[in-house]
């Protein structure tokens, strides 16, 4: 092949796919054991919440985060007058875009996880006398750690793979908001077949070894 | 009813017709068309009108940049008719042995504009003035796919901009996009054909015309695949009636 290849889609899908993961773990983390061992009133409704990112169109998503945070948007309206900053058309609206539809799939893993965690062991620490925060750092999250990573392998694979909000909230501008999705997009809109190719090679390569890695890690000690 | 066996078969069924749909619709003809972003408001109703002279066809539309539509229809896409915002884009479509020669005709012509977001207080005269700190975006049709966004590309390159303004542009999809984007308050300005600008008068202002150095004159023929040649040609002629002209005009198209 004659063209040298723009790497610079692979590296900004990488990092925004490992922030918004980071994003995902931390809030689908806090959620699921919120859910998990707390019971109050609204608890379905707030799973429920959480997890509609999953099954919504990511159109939908779009549409709602360019009501909230594009320049006319409530939260949005709120950065561009306090901070004279704009998600819509950044990276960081790329990143938002994917932690929003990754949080279910952690969420999801994470509470079964927690779940499946003997509640007697927590109560013996708290016994000793260690603090909530201490519980969950020491006790619970240590026991629930495989179910988490297999919610964050998950979270990783649709946060490189999401499309559809991305667009919507990021646009797809080359060198800045153009992710490898995006860039196998307009390669195949354009008709560059070639570029198209090698995008889609070099996305499955990258996917295909990432979970061949995460099962390893995964499995080492089952 | 408790054997596993029937329901699944009942199911299959019931899944099969799902499939098949289309036959519960009747067997009316459908005349599929693919046509340039610009064309969506006005080529529904003309597809309406059509659709009312000829009882048994039915209109389908397929509206996208014309560059994305070239690339769907090289690729053997089902269409019948392809209509362009660009000479450009229906020359390589001919060059490839996609249209019928023949049939190829130029039916209405556009301009093209700068717009605003309404109710901003920043005031722009001209293409100078994107270069102006206050301006941070700037939109436009991505000129890879989107006669608009070439139009605009030619117009920023003939006024010395194009270089200097690349940190502001922002590449919209379809020309839609664009107008989406500036309606929304997003961009400061952007590139869109005045039809466009048309549709959504209270949200977007326009600044400037963009003189072209040739017309922007919009193409269509027949896609050379097509087995449906004589109701396309149909359509076509009904494209440059009176009262094809007529709708055209009322979106603000212009007779070539």
């Amino acid at each position: 092949m004659d063209f040298s290849l723009d790497l610079r889609p692979f590296w900004l899908t990488l990092r925004v796919a490992c922030l918004a993961t980071f994003l995902a773990l931390l809030v689908g983390v806090a959620l699921a054991f919120v859910i998990a061992r707390r019971q109050f009133w609204g608890r379905d409704w707030l799973e429920s919440l959480s997890t509609l990112p999953l099954v919504l169109p990511p159109t939908v998503l779009g549409y709602y985060l360019i009501v909230l945070v594009g320049r006319q948007g409530w939260i949005g309206r709120w950065l561009h007058d306090t901070f004279g900053f704009s998600l819509i058309f950044t990276w960081q609206g790329a990143v938002l875009a994917a932690a929003i539809v990754s949080i279910p799939l952690v969420l999801k893993s994470a509470r079964a996880a927690f779940e499946e965690v003997d509640q007697g062991l927590e109560n013996v620490a708290r016994t000793l006398g260690l603090s909530e925060l201490a519980v969950f750092l020491r006790v619970s999250f240590p026991l629930a750690w495989r179910g988490i990573l297999a919610g964050t392998m998950l979270a990783f694979a649709r946060a490189m793979g999401e499309f559809g909000a991305t667009l919507m909230v990021a646009g797809n501008l080359p060198g800045k908001t153009q992710t490898l999705s995006l860039a196998v997009y307009d390669a195949v809109q354009a008709g560059n077949d070639h570029l198209a190719m090698a995008l889609v090679l070099l996305t499955s390569t990258t996917c295909l070894l990432i979970l061949v890695v995460s099962g390893k890690l995964l499995h080492r000690d089952a | 009813m408790r054997c596993p066996t029937l329901r699944l078969s009942m199911a299959l069924v019931l899944a099969l017709h799902l499939l098949s749909g289309q036959a519960a619709w009747g067997a009316a003809q459908e005349l599929t068309v693919s046509a340039a972003a610009s064309l969506a408001n006005a080529f529904s109703e003309i597809g309406h009108r059509f659709e009312n002279l000829h009882s048994e066809t039915k209109v389908i539309f397929n509206f996208a940049a014309s560059g994305a539509l070239l690339q769907q229809i090289s690729q053997g896409a089902p269409v019948d008719v392809f209509a362009a915002a660009d000479q450009q884009t229906m020359n390589r479509a001919q060059e490839q042995r996609l249209i019928v020669p023949a049939s190829r005709k130029n039916f209405v012509c556009n301009r093209l504009v700068l717009i605003a977001p309404h109710g901003r207080k920043l005031t722009l005269s001209g293409l100078g003035d994107l270069e102006l700190p206050l301006v941070k975006r700037v939109a436009l049709g991505n000129p890879a796919t989107v006669p608009a966004g070439r139009y605009a590309q030619e117009g920023l390159i003939r006024a010395g901009l194009w270089e200097t303004l690349q940190p502001k542009l922002i590449f919209g999809a379809s020309v839609r996009q664009v107008l989406d984007y500036v309606s929304r308050g997003e961009v400061e300005a952007g590139f869109v054909f005045s039809t466009d600008a048309a549709i959504v008068p209270g949200k977007v202002k326009i600044l400037a015309e963009i003189k072209m150095q040739q017309a922007i004159v919009y193409p269509v023929a027949l896609v050379a695949a097509s087995p449906k040649q004589d109701l396309g040609q149909q359509f076509l002629n009904f494209l440059s009636s009176p009262e094809g002209m007529a709708i055209f005009e009322k979106y603000g198209f212009v007779r070539p």
